[in-house]
């Protein structure tokens, strides 16, 4: 079942393979919805709970135990899909999905088969260098998710040679979306950006319809990546009607940069096996982010035979054309949009604003200028000296307890002249260390600028007499030998100086200005 | 409609995960065969503008707030597993060995 697992699968160089074949993806995104509550029960969804502390009857699929339907989640599933430009469904069921595996305790998963909640649909991807593709949407449907496996007795915590498994059945039942692209063809070698690109966009999508926690690395936004490859067209014929070749699926790839690697991956595999003379097998693949391959997971076959039918213990979902027009009144604007808006109203290149896209602290900054920050210096803060701290922490920005409003406030101490940077990085160590808000860090560690010129021109004084060798190197001309005047002046002014001032001053003492 | 075979019965058996003795499988087949034959019955009179129904009551859009409820403790929750570790149900081993 799993006997080439270990097996190390051989590659062809991905230009190589981009020559003889031409990619076709598939991408299935689930999304872990935001709800309070499951998806058929008000046990509680929180991330992070203690094993089997919220789950009950239905959950469990204890005999007897009856679901109803969460109103907000079915919203929530009609608000993506109408963010996607999907179609809504008049009506549709759900269906059991028959299979057996420890993770789902009611040996079948509730889910919806041929009647989705939302269906043909789009979805405009922006590559880095600008061009735009548009990913056709097959659906999205209504789902809920499965228990968490710890497998025990195995080398590395892997199911493979585990001698058994510990289940916790908190995370079964929490509401999911899958979406569902159509293939994607035509996108040549850029597949693997291709890939990342949409489910960086789908991400930004629905972090902006505030559906879902989108947290990648928690499982809150899964990605399967589908990947076949067929023959380029010879001369003449369209690529279109060449035939789709075998695809693989890969699963567990929890993260933006895997989505591409893994694409990438199983190019050059495929193309491989096809170089060989071999045909691809149709199976699941799993992603191994520490090697950046794949190796052979389930081959599909009569396990797969879902005997979907459908679900007797739920009655129809039937939204009102009405309903469904008051949900597209709430939906936000379109994230692409939106980011043109600001970079213009906040004057960034095109640089600058995917820095802060990639680091998603566009609304951080946002409400910061709206706080009376300049946009300069809302993304230095958030995208260089909070960024690097949280790097270097391994912890995230938003968990430093510093708000937009704590950056305006430390922006406007330092544009009123009573900070510079160095002294105002001070205060943002206060204000992460919980002394309170920057004015008030400033008072209580006696950090102010010296506004009084006469100690300024006694220290620039002292310094240039202290240094005749360097002071007369400046007075040569060689201006950026005044950086070490400058300091020294801030060393004798202990850091509370400006140091544009004592440059100033130096060059006007030096005759060099 | 073609009749179900053996192959089918034993086929829908290894995916329930029900192991049927050949007698058994003999035995369902006859049994099997009845219900599918009345529901032939009922398709011939379900003529096409009678749309398929799934379920008996004319309802739809039944559903709750999303409020949380109390969900069962750990202990009431692992009470009636074969097997408990780490405050886990414990299971026997998911994949057979390669």
């Amino acid at each position: 079942m799993t006997g080439t697992a270990t097996a190390v699968d051989e590659v062809v160089d991905y230009d190589e393979a981009l020559r003889r074949y031409d990619p076709v993806l598939g991408l299935e995104v689930h999304v872990e919805l935001n709800t309070a509550t499951k998806m058929f029960c008000g046990c509680a969804t929180a991330f992070g709970a203690d094993p089997n502390t919220q789950v009950c009857p239905v959950c469990l699929g204890l005999p007897g135990a009856l679901p109803v339907v969460n109103e907000r989640a079915v919203e929530s599933a009609i608000r993506i899909g109408l963010a996607l430009n999907c179609q809504i469904a008049q009506w549709c069921r759900f269906a059991r999905k028959n299979y057996f595996y420890p993770d789902m305790p009611k040996n079948f998963q509730t889910s919806q088969y041929d009647e989705p909640i939302a269906f043909e649909g789009h979805l405009d991807v922006e590559l880095e260098d600008g061009e735009v593709f548009r990913v056709l949407i097959e659906r999205a449907h209504m789902e809920e998710d499965t228990g968490k496996s710890l497998h025990i007795g195995g080398a590395t915590g892997r199911i493979h040679g585990a001698d058994h498994s510990l289940v916790d059945y908190n995370r079964a039942g929490i509401p999911l979306i899958e979406i569902v692209t159509k293939p994607v063809t035509g996108v040549g070698e850029r597949a693997p950006e291709v890939a990342r690109a949409y489910v960086a966009a789908l991400r930004e999508l629905l972090r902006a319809l505030q559906v879902s926690d989108v947290r990648m690395e928690q499982g809150s936004l899964r990605c399967d990546a589908n990947v076949s490859l067929r023959a380029r067209a010879v001369d003449g014929q369209a690529q279109d009607d060449v035939p789709l070749g075998t695809r693989t699926e890969t699963k567990n790839v929890n993260s933006l940069r895997s989505v591409e690697r893994a694409v990438r991956f199983e190019i050059s595999r495929q193309a491989a096996v096809l170089d060989a003379g071999r045909p691809v097998v149709q199976e699941t693949r799993h992603w191994h982010e520490d090697t950046g391959v794949t190796t052979s997971g389930r081959v599909k076959s009569d396990a797969e035979d879902y005997r979907y039918f459908p679900e007797p213990d739920l009655v129809p979902v039937a939204p009102s054309r009405e309903t469904v027009a008051q949900l597209r009144a709430t939906l936000p604007e379109p994230p692409g949009l939106r980011r043109k808006r600001l970079q213009g109203d906040w004057g960034y290149s095109d640089l600058e604003m995917r820095d802060v896209v990639n680091a998603g602290a566009v609304e951080l900054i946002e409400e910061t200028v709206d706080a009376g920050a300049t946009p300069a210096a809302a993304r230095k803060w958030w995208t260089g000296e909070l960024a690097r701290r949280a790097n270097a922490e391994g912890r995230s920005v938003e968990d430093f307890g510093v708000t937009p409003s704590h950056i305006a406030e430390l922006d406007g101490l330092v544009r009123s002249g009573r900070l510079n940077d160095s002294m105002a990085r001070q205060v943002l160590d206060g204000v992460m260390g919980g002394e309170g808000t920057p004015t008030e860090v400033a008072d209580a560690r006696g950090l102010t600028l010296v506004q009084d010129e006469g100690a300024l021109e006694a220290a620039v004084d002292k310094v240039i007499a202290a240094n005749p060798d360097v002071a007369e190197k400046v007075r040569g001309g060689k201006v950026q030998a005044a950086g070490a005047l400058i300091g020294q002046v801030m060393k004798e002014m202990r850091g509370q100086a400006d140091a544009g001032k004592a440059r100033q001053l130096i060059l006007d003492r030096l005759g060099a200005a | 409609m073609p009749a179900l075979s053996r192959d089918d019965v034993a086929h829908l058996a290894g995916l329930a995960r029900i192991d049927l003795s050949d007698a058994e499988l003999d035995t369902m087949v006859g049994e099997l065969g009845v219900i599918l034959e009345s529901v032939a019955k009922v398709q011939e009179v379900a003529a096409d503008e009678v749309p398929p129904m799934s379920h008996p009551l004319p309802l739809a859009n039944v559903t709750r707030p999303d409020e949380v409820r109390p969900s069962l403790t750990a202990e009431q929750a692992l009470a009636g597993a074969p097997a408990v570790e780490e405050q886990r149900f414990s299971v026997p081993r998911i994949l057979a060995e390669d």
